[in-house]
């Protein structure tokens, strides 16, 4: 069936912000779909609350909508745009909950909006645990024992029937929120408790323990005519008990014999048919008993998913992509393989590589949650290798984390033959206690002398995949017995370059130089070549140039072409906190950038969720990870004309000298001016050449130099390391005991890199500021003033866009320093600041906190905010282009506010305390907008998740420094018809001001006190303001207890402040929704 | 320690590996199959003799050998190429590792060279003859013996692979070819069906088996009256290796029983009943070998991923009237499956038995077994 004509504009629903279990790979999916429809001639209409993707950039779709995901939103969206369908599996499960709440709610039945790809009743049979196990039991499927329940009574009766250890899942959460294993009954009570209430249906499942079985994944597609395929498998690393998610994964499946492919391809088959999902693209999970076979359907996605976004990276079909054209009517076969334009759709991919994906976590930002990897999705990203073996595409993939390792150990990272080797007991705990290390100590256990059958009965994971790690340490073994480089001849490090070892192990294991590595290994012939992913394993000739490194014989990467330029753009990897999809929007810029301008674009990256390693976001991509060896490989073979390394946040930048050592050109703002920002020294002297201020501040090598430099800065002081991203260990310290902690923490964090000691600046307003220069004259493209104080970092405070009360003068001011700081570095390209401004003896005083001459993760925001196409324009001055010649006379000052916040994963690291700080957690952002800015405001934190309340209990807890402001606080809430609750302190200013007050016991007071208020919902909104912060602390476990309950919790009293005004805003105007097109 | 062997191509290419398998040295058409699972069904699919195959998924021998997974006695390829050989075996069926299984067989086997290049290499000038040797190491040699090696046109290889007798095949599907509770009998009838084997896969014959009827298998040499002889409810043709043209004897076999009985013919089955009817086939470039190749079935218009393994196919414009073209291939529009107009007989080119390969096609056992029925109520 061709397709259809009876529908003019569908509507899309993103997946909103970045958050663990949601990732850039919706960005991704999203993008595809907003293209493949359009490029059908339907209207596209997109919400997404999500500033920093690709796909809310206002030429992706025909109506952009950066508004809340809440249901109530999205009808103002329907109602004003009237679309004739809604297209709700290509966003996430938020996507997918809202698609659900619009039907409950009858809101699609009212506009009379088609939901395409899957009715709401698929989607309910697919996502509803019973309704999902009785279709599995109708076509003869085995599934796991469960059973779901609606109370802890019901949870015990049903555990008497399974036994322990028994699995805990709460309904409809993302990334299998809540979900755990119970090992004993204590364990089991909290968990059921817990996962009733995430559950937004309070209802879990409680299951038989399937720990230790082979794991699966199907990624599967269907059309209207009833045609499916399957696109990949992938099989686990890491065997059942592990979210997929948190798990080292392959593809294609390696242990499993035709006949137990083809049975889980038939049970896939008959999933999909009876789950009824019309069209498009579903994942199925599947569980295998080692021992006998016995084959378990674990659960559904009717949607694309991150495996689906996994899939297409590894096999090269796009899945988004063709899910959106079924959706409209085509059948698999009437749609083309892109890749092998002669042949169809309707083929299942067969590839000639292992694909391997890596988790990445982030426990060093959490260090009170629990590190142990259960079935709750725990990890922030992801990056994806590519090889011709398990063996080279598992090392790569190592590499490929940036977590300073560069494959499977021998890389002077390790705690193998050094002081600190790990004891027997310790190699066991970590081995039987899943843990983001545990590729590491499963190394360690192999060099302990542990047999694969020791190993298999550990840590369940397949006998095949332990073999290839003996291998690998077998190989180590022979490097070393070589003694020397020169003793290996060239048939044996093509060897161990097959295997996957880095030039960097290599020298590790010989005692060189990965220079001296590289150099012996060019001279002896072994350098790489590079293949095409292909969907077709070479049975067709590709068109698509999607490389992927490799040691073998035949190259197919393409020769330089004659009279083009080639640019090539450095990625960021996986997401982590403080780099992720921000820094992806901006690297695709660049590239849509430079093809537009006829310039060959070349993208290197390894996160498979993103859109920069989309096959058709630039004219080459090279899958690689992200290190000297690998980069200057690829530069090898393409032979760029120029690198951009400052899109791609720290990454690049950490390559960009090593890279200008060995001869690459680097373009834009040169390295010697982005280390030169980095240097202190040279920063101050640059400082006062200029007239601008900074705050005192010191640098230290050592403990004693520390505490040198803080007698003479004064407390409270800031420290942190240098050369880090993401505000890692930095803290403010108020006092000696917390200077002596932190600090050497700050070492320990810092690697040998010196410790930073700045006076810190209560009650300042912190401002950021974007700007691009060409070197002669600059545009500034944003000024943001933060909501929180300073000292809050800076990824993790809201914004506004423009700044809502800073006065014209001190803008002004800060503009100016902005273009002398530029021009005096000779920044060419994206830079960024970070002033703060505090009144001192009345007047405003600004000091410069940080410059990054590069792109920062506000570019965007910024984008987004103004209308102004920052990246882009950044690409083209780094390209040569003038800002003149580009007719670019300044940014537009945009005629309303946009308010960005950001998203925090607490609710997946329960017990942490959420108070705000220097060290940046947030996982993603949020933006609102509207014409006033307490409207703006309120729009940023529906979006976050933080739904302002109308009425009820609000808690109030101050720290003393607030009493006087909270006074005024109080009042108006309660003129807006709160009923307040307090503890004693925060209480007693309250009543002096003459509002009637609820005073609510501390935890040591007894009960009931405000957790048991938490527990029981009479609280809608809670404000706390810490005295001192952690997750022993009173007022920690308050914070805590109100994110594992679900009540809105805020931290600072800026954020209070605009809270309120937002409240006040909210009653007087109802908020509107207006796409971005119709923005001035 | 490893033992270099050699692979050279008529077209003068050399690759450079190491031996696993066998010593020696062997001559055939070098060929690859795409499938990512499935090489012990591979090894021993007899339509394979005479052919050197590679597979181009690079890490093969993962889960072993077991007996149960064979389609014939023993493998009959003449050589096995991968990328990399597994050197151990995980899974729990498995009874051995694909090293011995190949030493035990007497197969030439060769593992890592570059396979995606002798793919492209393939892909780009056609298949190729070429030997692999692990005694003779000298190049220009071993391309010379390549150059000089029989090939595979006109020549009749079903003579190597076919049974010497009869016999009554009982054994049905293996429990891992279908889902708990599947069924797939085709009804309550126990026809007799009469295979003609001419390299079949055993998998060909359990289908038959659990479809509840009583399969006689006769060498593919037999005569018309041998096997109308037996009284069959119908004749099924089976796969096998090679060109079919040289084939005459089962050519004028099949010509004589299509008029009398229904038939049903996969792979070469199907060249050899469309040769009957008096269509020609033509050797396919490269050919199709794996398990992914879509398949469009004409009557329901919807698409069947299929399993295949051909290097012939039937020529489209040699098709007589009497013939239609029921299935197609939608990689390049090859004649995918027949079906005679006036008699009960239809042929695929491709494998509805799978092993390896999806399970789309199953349908085509009940559709001839509904045939045999629908011949006896007319």
């Amino acid at each position: 069936m061709p397709r259809r004509d009876d529908i003019k504009k569908i509507l899309l629903i993103g997946s909103g912000p970045i958050v663990i279990g949601q990732a850039c790979e919706f960005d991704y999916s999203g993008t595809q779909a907003c293209k493949a429809l359009r490029e059908e001639g339907y209207e596209v209409v997109l919400v997404n609350s999500n500033p920093a993707t690709i796909m809310t950039d206002p030429s992706v779709a025909d109506r952009t909508y950066i508004e809340p995901l809440t249901w109530e939103m999205v009808e103002k969206v329907i109602a004003k745009e009237k679309p004739d369908a809604m297209l709700p599996t290509l966003g996430g499960q938020t996507g997918l909950n809202v698609a659900m709440d619009l039907d409950r709610h009858g809101v699609l039945e009212k506009h009379g909006v088609e939901m395409i790809a899957a009715n709401a009743a698929v989607i309910a049979k697919a996502e509803e645990r019973d309704q999902f196990k009785v279709a599995m039991e109708k076509i003869g499927l085995d599934v796991c024992h469960g059973q779901t329940v609606h109370t802890i009574e019901e949870a015990r009766g049903f555990l008497g029937e399974i036994g322990l250890p028994a699995v805990i899942r709460p309904s409809f959460t993302m990334g299998g929120a809540g979900s755990a294993i119970a090992y004993n009954r204590e364990e089991f009570d909290t968990l059921v408790r817990s996962g009733l209430d995430q559950s937004p249906v309070t209802e879990v499942l409680v299951e038989e323990s399937i720990i230790g079985w082979k794991e699966y994944e199907m990624e599967v597609m269907r059309d209207k005519d009833d045609n499916v395929v399957i696109i990949c498998a992938i099989e686990n690393f890491d065997p059942m008990g592990i979210h997929t998610g948190d798990s080292i994964t392959v593809a294609p499946a390696q242990t499993l014999t035709d006949k137990e492919y083809q049975r889980m391809r038939d049970a896939s088959l008959a999933v999909i048919r009876e789950i009824g999902v019309e069209t498009g693209g579903s994942n199925i999970q599947f569980a295998i008993n080692p021992d006998d076979g016995r084959m378990i359907v674990i659960e559904m996605n009717p949607r694309v998913s991150r495996s689906s976004a996994l899939a297409s990276k590894a096999t090269g079909f796009p899945i988004a992509k063709i899910a959106a054209k079924l959706a409209v009517g085509y059948s698999l076969n009437e749609l083309k393989n892109d890749i092998t334009r002669e042949t169809l759709a309707c083929f299942e991919p067969t590839i000639d590589y292992v694909v391997t994906k890596i988790p990445r976590f982030a426990f060093e930002k959490f260090p009170e949650a629990d590190s142990t990897l259960t079935t709750q999705m725990k990890s922030v990203g992801e990056t994806m290798a590519i090889g011709r073996t398990f063996k080279e595409s598992f090392q790569k993939a190592l590499r490929g984390l940036e977590v300073g390792r560069f494959g499977f150990g021998c890389d002077g990272k390790d705690l193998w033959g050094t002081d600190e080797q790990p004891s027997d007991e310790e190699i066991r705990s970590k081995l039987s206690i899943p843990n983001s290390e545990r590729a590491w100590y499963l190394r360690y256990a192999i060099k302990a002398g542990y047999t694969p059958e020791q190993l298999f009965e550990i840590t369940y994971i397949d006998p095949w995949f332990l073999d290839q790690l003996y291998e690998l340490v077998e190989i180590e073994e022979e490097i070393v017995a070589c003694g020397a480089i020169d003793n290996i001849d060239q048939r044996l490090l093509k060897r161990i370059k097959q295997n996957g070892y880095s030039d960097r192990q290599v020298a590790t294991l010989l005692n060189t130089s990965e220079i001296a590595v590289r150099q012996w290994r060019k001279e002896q012939g072994v350098i790489p070549v590079f293949k095409s992913v292909d969907t077709c394993a070479a049975e067709f000739e590709a068109y698509t140039p999607y490389y992927y490194s490799t040691y073998e014989e035949e190259n197919e990467a393409p020769e330089k072409p004659e009279g083009k330029k080639r640019i090539m753009i450095l990625g960021g990897g996986p997401n982590r906190i403080g780099q992720g999809i921000e820094f992806d929007y901006c690297c695709c810029h660049a590239s849509f950038a430079l093809r537009e301008m006829g310039i060959e674009s070349i993208m290197v990256n390894s996160n498979p969720e993103t859109v920069s390693t989309d096959y058709d976001t630039s004219d080459l991509l090279f899958f690689e990870p992200l290190t000297i060896e690998d980069v200057l490989n690829i530069c090898d073979r393409v032979q760029p004309d120029g690198v951009i390394v400052q899109f791609g946040g720290q990454t690049p930048l950490n390559l960009a000298r090593g890279l200008q050592n060995a001869g690459v050109p680097i373009i834009g703002t040169t390295v010697d001016t982005i280390e030169a920002a980095e240097d202190r020294e040279k920063f101050q002297q640059l400082l006062n050449k200029l007239g601008l201020h900074q705050p005192p501040n010191g640098i230290a090598r050592n403990m004693e130099e520390a505490r040198l430099e803080v007698a003479e800065i004064g407390y409270p002081v800031l420290v942190r390391p240098s050369f880090v991203l993401g505000g890692r260990a930095m803290e403010i310290c108020y006092d000696h005991a917390q200077f002596e902690r932190f600090v050497a923490e700050a070492f320990v964090v810092a690697q040998g890199q010196p410790v930073l000691i700045d006076k810190f600046l209560e009650d300042a307003t912190e401002v950021d500021v974007d700007a691009i220069c060409d070197r002669n004259r600059v545009v500034v493209s944003g000024i943001m003033e933060h909501i929180e104080e300073a000292g809050v970092h800076s990824g993790d405070s809201a914004c506004a866009i423009p700044p809502y009360s800073l006065p014209g003068p001190v803008i002004e001011e800060i503009r100016k320093a902005t273009v002398s700081l530029a021009m005096e570095l000779q920044v060419c390209g994206l830079m960024n600041i970070q002033f703060a401004v505090k009144r001192e003896d009345g007047e405003h005083k600004i000091y410069v906190l940080e410059v990054n001459p590069r792109a920062s993760r506000t570019v965007p925001f910024v984008a987004k905010a103004t209308g102004f196409p920052v990246a882009k324009i950044a690409t083209q001055v780094m390209t040569g282009k003038t800002l003149d010649e580009l007719g670019i006379e300044a940014a537009p000052i945009p005629g309303h506010v946009s308010v960005k916040e950001s998203v925090f994963p607490f609710r997946k690291f329960s017990g942490v305390d959420i108070i705000l700080g220097p060290e940046m957690r947030s996982t993603g952002e949020v933006m609102g907008s509207s014409e006033r800015f307490s409207i703006a405001f309120a729009k940023s934190q529906l979006g976050a998740g933080i739904i302002l309340p109308k009425e009820g209990n609000i808690f109030l807890s101050v720290t003393q420094r607030h009493k006087e402001i909270i006074k005024d606080l109080a009042k108006r809430l309660y003129a807006l018809g709160f009923t307040l609750m307090a503890t004693e302190g925060t209480a007693a200013s309250i009543e002096e001001v003459g509002i009637p007050v609820q005073r609510v016991k501390k935890i040591a007071e007894g009960h009931p006190n405000l957790i048991d208020h938490l527990i029981d919902g009479e609280v809608t909104l809670a404000m706390n303001t810490p005295n001192g912060k952690g997750a022993r602390t009173d007022e920690g476990k308050i914070r805590a207890a109100a994110v594992q309950y679900g009540v809105p919790c805020i931290t600072t009293i800026q954020a209070a402040e605009a809270a309120v005004k937002a409240m006040e805003a909210l009653r007087e105007e109802e908020m509107s929704v207006v796409a971005l097109q119709d923005r001035a | 320690m490893t033992q270099i062997a050699k692979l050279a191509l008529e077209d003068g290419t050399v690759f450079t590996g190491e031996a696993f398998g066998a010593s020696g040295e062997v001559d055939g058409e070098v060929v690859f199959n795409t499938s990512m699972t499935g090489y012990q069904e591979i090894l021993t699919d007899p339509s394979y003799c005479g052919q050197i195959v590679t597979m181009t998924y690079p890490e093969i021998g993962n889960y072993g050998v077991n007996r149960e997974d064979v389609e014939s006695g023993k493998p009959h390829l003449a050589g096995f190429i991968v990328r990399e050989n597994s050197r151990v075996a995980s899974n729990f069926r498995s009874e051995g590792s694909l090293e011995d299984y190949l030493k035990e067989n007497n197969i030439i086997a060769l593992e890592g060279i570059d396979t995606r290049a002798l793919v492209r290499r393939i892909r780009t000038v056609g298949a190729l003859k070429g030997v692999i040797s692990t005694e003779d190491l000298d190049d220009s040699s071993l391309v010379e013996k390549a150059r000089n090696s029989e090939g595979l046109v006109g020549r009749d290889l079903v003579k190597e692979v076919i049974p010497e007798d009869s016999c009554q095949w009982e054994e049905t599907l293996s429990e891992w070819a279908k889902l708990p509770g599947e069924s797939l009998a085709g009804g309550d009838q126990a026809y007799h069906i009469v295979a003609l084997d001419f390299g079949m896969k055993w998998n060909i014959a359990r289908h038959l088996k659990d479809l509840g009827c009583q399969v006689t298998i006769l060498p593919g040499t037999s005569t018309a009256d041998e096997v109308m002889a037996l009284n069959p409810d119908g004749v099924f043709l089976s796969n096998g290796p090679g060109d079919p043209e040289p084939l005459d004897y089962a050519i004028s076999t099949i010509a004589a029983l299509v008029p009398q009985v229904p038939v049903f013919g996969i792979c070469l089955g199907h060249q050899l009943l469309s040769l009957a009817c008096g269509a020609k086939t033509f050797k396919l470039k490269f050919g199709h070998r794996g398990a992914n190749q879509p398949v469009q079935n004409l009557d329901a218009g919807t698409v069947e991923i299929t399993a295949q393994n051909h290097g012939f196919a039937v020529e489209e414009e040699s098709l007589p009237d009497h013939l239609e073209v029921t299935h197609r291939n939608l990689n390049d529009d090859t004649i995918a499956g027949v079906r005679h107009k006036e008699h009960n007989a239809f042929g695929v080119q491709y494998h509805p038995e799978s092993s390896s390969g999806p399970h789309d096609s199953r349908y085509l056992f009940q559709q001839f077994y509904d045939s045999i029925a629908a011949s006896k109520n007319s």
